[in-house]
């Protein structure tokens, strides 16, 4: 083992730049503030308690870093499972029939229905801040990895054979093999969805810091029981603080995470298309050209490699010896016994503990219920599109707005809507409005971005020779949009919708419900019944509710969405 | 060269014995690939398999590789059967293969960190190759950088570097323009000649006679479905070689003739498009458009051909490669437009009609014969006329092909029939809705 040594020992001429002042600045800030936070987690309850959240904005941006913190500590969490349960998934074709569609299942469960395990948290270290803050990155860390995981493990189910042949011919081991072939191959589109998550974690933060299960709450400091205590106060100057909190902690986050992610990215990027300048950003250059930074790099780096010089050189097995063919079939019946025993327990367990407690007729209301949000679901993606798809279309076929447009759009998407609900509240009460109807564009706020962003993206891809073809027919007008526009961004704006309408679920339940000081409206549908059942504490409503829910969007998934995307995938791309 | 008389002498590298490889149909029966592949490799030889595409040479390379292990038949590298990616065996592949997110100096240490050599080693032994394929300078380039030929370069340096015993390259010069591709084949040989390649000998999958001739001291000639080695041919000619040279002339006119030569086995009487006996509408049909049907009955009818024309010949006049060149023969054989024989073509007096008529002719002519001599043609056409809708999906004639070709074999055979039933006006087929009807749009 050899460990690296400084740059600074090393080289004998060492003069720190530009890059390293800021660097360092940023390191350090960095670590001082984690010990502030690490000795925080010690505190007891009692002692959170006393110190009550305050609207005084001066605390703000304290309570915007320890926002941040948790989303970070998350979001690595999210990585660290998505790297083990992907692979694993990947690698093992048993495992696959169990982890597959399970994942499908909890991404489509509404992420607050989540909030049951709180109580398991705090009960595990009772008394203490640590549970509470465990719960709470739990919560965010649930609207974060299931679609990272997805992404991952359909990258390493697509990577190429010849990459695969090559690593195998090489002897990479499995070690090097990941680090090598598979975290880079995947790395483009896990960041995309890592920015994705990052903007569902924001929506469901403010909802994660102020628990509240049943009679147990507990406030943790940070943005999000601000925004929670300003509704509760009726303050609206203390919500326009928080939105510019908000701003900037978004704004930080995109500028030293994603920025250098995505510029990276390109480096990764599998197309060896040339004469394609990749994106820039400062902080890619800083970490490049910091000699300090790249110290920190070059020690994980040879962390990894570590672990590339253990053990013999491994032969890889040849293909025909892996996966099921090849496996015991007495092994394949042991493991699908097991796991339908399992199914069955669990099936027999949840009905149990439903039923026990709620007459079937709810059942039905319930289902009922469900098909309420699911007409306000579809009504407003269809409003979104009609709006939204003529937009990014225009924006579209202009190179220059678009590259002006998409990074607002994303930011738009990142932006939690919560932060409307007291305007929209306020104006439903003062106009009298029918919550029912009122309540339900706050389900779509945040997630017509998906569908806007899309179909930019799907309009930029549309050629130039195509664009001068159209023009050189004379094709304009509604022609124009029947037979160039619509059918070249149709696959791009299913995508859109798809993440549309799943986000719009999920926000039903955040959405049909809203309060604004005592002001408490509620829009009937099941997104409302699962948010009054968690609020009650009410354990065998709430996971009815999601079972409920988490069905419909299977079914929806299944029935709807994937022949409309498998449709638009054949007829309409290109190539 | 000297190493070729010893080499005659010296215990094989490598020894293929009785090798098949068949993968299994979703119907569950075997579809052979290779069977009985017989191949030694001596050291200080350059071989080449030619064949087709689908004969599975590239399998057989896979093979030898240790990528996949064949169905039975045993690989012999140095006296011990291959089990996995065996040391000592590097690959040249056709799509470079390059990792983009690694620099060139990483994509060729990559395989000596596998082996977890000392880094000192590795840097030396990796600034030697790069050195030595002609790369100086291009070290902290990324692979989307560089044009296709340095590309390439990276991928032989990267197997260099391991001080392979054998390189093995499946048409390392396909996906480059021809320029390039001649100048990177002859550094290579330059640098074999010179005896400066760590590498003992040379196993290389192409379908370019040319290439084959020129690089080779011997051909091994792969028939196709199933893939088998059917002639062996020995290239003795002084290096370095000239196209221009008439017994290399003479080399490639020969190979054409068994490459165009009926399998072993067949009646040498009788109409050739059977190639199958016994499949009908089992026969492969490999995708050749329509256009270059009609192209290279035009250019075999014009003079100087005048309708019968050598195949090296017309390849070069109509810059094709082999693997568009036989297809398209083949195709035009099966429709009774040509007789492919002895490396030339010789169109038939249909073909001499078609390329004396007027679009619309050409296409009654095409489509009689389209629905005369090729079986599944005719059978769609049955079946849409006896349906009273006239409409029959896809699915259902894929299903039926199935029972003969794998998978995507089926799809191209569809597609091959779908386009040459299009410019025959035979039928229709509408993808979107996946169906063969026999309305044409007004």
């Amino acid at each position: 083992m050899r460990f690296q040594l400084p740059i600074s020992v090393l080289r004998t001429r060492y003069v720190p730049g530009r890059w390293d002042v800021i660097a360092f600045i940023l390191v350090f800030a960095f670590f001082a503030y984690l010990g502030d936070v690490a000795h925080g987690l010690t505190g007891s309850l009692a002692h959170l308690e006393a110190q009550p959240i305050s609207l005084d904005p001066r605390y703000l941006p304290d309570y915007a870093a320890q926002t941040a913190l948790r989303m970070l500590v998350a979001m690595v969490a999210s990585l660290v499972f998505t790297f083990t349960y992907a692979t694993l998934a990947a690698k093992s074709q048993r495992a696959a029939t169990v982890l597959v569609p399970l994942l499908d299942i909890l991404q489509s469960v509404p992420i607050l229905g989540f909030s049951i395990t709180i109580v398991f948290f705090l009960a595990l270290t009772p008394g203490r801040v640590a549970g509470a803050e465990m719960a709470a990155i739990f919560l965010v860390f649930t609207s974060q990895a299931w679609n990272m995981a997805f992404s991952f493990y359909h990258s390493l189910r697509s990577i190429p054979d010849e990459l695969d042949e090559c690593a195998r011919a090489f002897h990479l081991g499995p070690w090097m093999r990941f680090w090598r072939l598979e975290v880079p191959f995947a790395m483009p589109a896990l960041i995309s969805n890592m920015m994705m998550s990052m903007s569902g974690g924001w929506f469901f933060v403010v909802a994660a810091e102020a628990i509240s299960v049943g009679h147990t709450t507990v406030t943790l400091p940070g943005v999000g029981s601000y925004i929670a205590l300003a509704i509760r106060e009726r303050s609206l100057a203390a919500i326009g603080w928080a939105i510019a909190a908000m701003f900037v902690v978004i704004l930080i986050y995109d500028q030293i995470l994603f920025r250098p992610l995505t510029a990276s990215a390109d480096w990764f990027r599998q197309e060896q298309e040339a004469g394609l300048t990749p994106s820039r950003s400062w902080a890619l250059t800083m970490m490049r050209r910091s000699r300090l930074l790249s110290f920190g790099r070059a020690a994980f780096g040879s962390m990894i490699q570590l672990g590339f010089n253990r053990g013999p050189v491994r032969t890889p097995r040849p293909a025909g010896a892996r996966g099921f063919a090849a496996s015991p079939l007495l092994g394949n019946v042991a493991w699908y016994s097991v796991v339908a025993a399992i199914v069955a327990l669990a099936v027999w367990r949840i009905g149990r503990f439903v039923l026990l407690h709620i007459p079937l007729a709810e059942v039905g209301h319930v289902v009922g219920l469900g098909f309420l949000t699911l007409i306000r679901v579809t009504v407003l993606i269809a409003l979104a599109s009609v709006i939204w798809v003529p937009i990014g279309v225009y924006i579209g076929v202009r190179p220059r707005l678009a590259r002006t447009a998409q990074p607002i759009a994303q930011f738009l998407a990142a932006f939690p809507v919560n932060l409307l609900f007291p305007i929209v509240v306020s104006a439903i009460v003062v106009l009298k409005l029918d919550p029912n109807i009122w309540l339900s564009p706050l389900m779509i706020l945040g997630t017509q971005w998906y569908i806007l962003f899309n179909v930019i993206v799907g309009a930029s891809s549309l050629s130039a020779d195509l664009k001068y073809a159209s023009a050189n027919l004379g094709v304009r007008g509604w022609l124009w949009w029947r037979r160039i526009a619509l059918p070249a961004v149709f696959p791009f704006y299913v995508t859109g919708a798809i993440t549309a309408s799943g986000g719009s679920w999920n926000a039903s339940i955040v959405a049909e419900v809203a309060d604004w000081g005592s002001r408490h409206l509620t829009a009937a549908g099941l997104g409302a019944y699962i948010a009054d059942a968690t609020s009650a504490g009410d354990f065998p409503r709430t996971v009815l509710g999601i079972a409920i829910m988490a069905l419909f969007v299977v079914v929806l998934n299944r029935l709807f969405w994937r022949p409309l995307y498998a449709r638009a995938e054949r007829k309409f791309r290109v190539s | 060269m000297n190493a070729n008389a010893l080499a005659l002498n010296l215990a094989p590298l490598l020894d293929t014995r009785g090798v098949c490889k068949s993968f299994r149909k979703p119907d569950g029966d075997e579809l052979v690939v290779l069977e009985n592949v017989n191949l030694t490799l001596r050291p200080g030889e350059i071989v080449g398999l030619l064949g087709r595409s689908g004969s599975g040479k590239s399998t057989l390379l896979r093979l030898i590789a240790g990528l996949d292990s064949p169905s039975s038949g045993v690989v012999d590298y140095q006296g011990a059967p291959v089990a996995g990616p065996a040391r000592g065996i590097a690959m040249v592949f056709q799509s470079f293969a390059l990792f983009p997110w690694l620099t060139v100096l990483e994509n060729v240490q990559l395989g000596l960190e596998a082996l977890r050599l000392s880094e000192a080693e590795i840097r030396k032994r990796s600034l030697q190759a790069i050195d030595l394929i002609g790369l100086d300078g291009f070290e902290s380039a990324y692979p989307r950088e560089l044009s296709g030929g340095m590309r390439q370069r990276v991928g032989f340096a990267r197997a260099l570097v391991v001080h392979p015993s054998i390189l093995l390259m499946d048409e390392p010069f396909s996906a480059l323009d021809v320029l390039t591709a001649e100048t990177l084949r002859s550094d290579f040989l330059d640098l074999w000649g010179e005896g400066q390649l760590p590498i003992r000998s040379v196993l290389l999958v192409t379908h370019n006679i040319e290439e084959a001739v020129q690089m080779c001291d011997r051909l091994l000639i792969f028939s196709t479905h199933p893939g088998r080695v059917v002639s062996e041919i020995p290239v003795d000619l002084p290096h370095p070689r000239s196209p221009a040279d008439p017994r290399f002339r003479a080399l490639v006119e020969r190979v054409y003739v068994e490459m165009t030569a009926r399998p072993r086995g067949e009646p040498r009487t009788g109409p050739k498009s059977e190639r199958f006996a016994g499949t009908g509408i089992g026969t492969v049909l490999i995708h050749v458009s329509s256009n270059l049907l009609q192209g290279l009955i035009e250019a075999v009818y014009a003079p100087p051909y005048n309708g019968k024309a050598d195949l090296p010949a017309i390849a070069a006049e109509l810059q094709l490669e082999v693997d568009e060149l036989f297809p398209a023969a083949d195709a035009l054989q099966m429709l009774r437009f040509a007789e492919v024989e002895g490396g030339d073509i010789r169109l038939t007096e249909a073909g001499l009609a078609f390329a004396r008529s007027e679009t619309d002719e050409r296409k009654h002519l095409f489509a009689r014969h389209l629905l005369t001599y090729v079986p599944l043609a005719a059978h769609v056409r049955r079946v849409l006329d006896e349906r009273s809708s006239h409409i029959a999906p896809k699915s259902r004639f894929f299903d039926e092909l199935e029972d003969y070709m794998a998978e995507e074999t089926a799809e191209q055979t569809l597609r091959t029939i779908i386009s040459w039933g299009r410019y025959a006006e035979a039928f229709a087929y509408d993808d979107q809705r996946q169906v063969f009807s026999l309305e044409n749009p007004a």
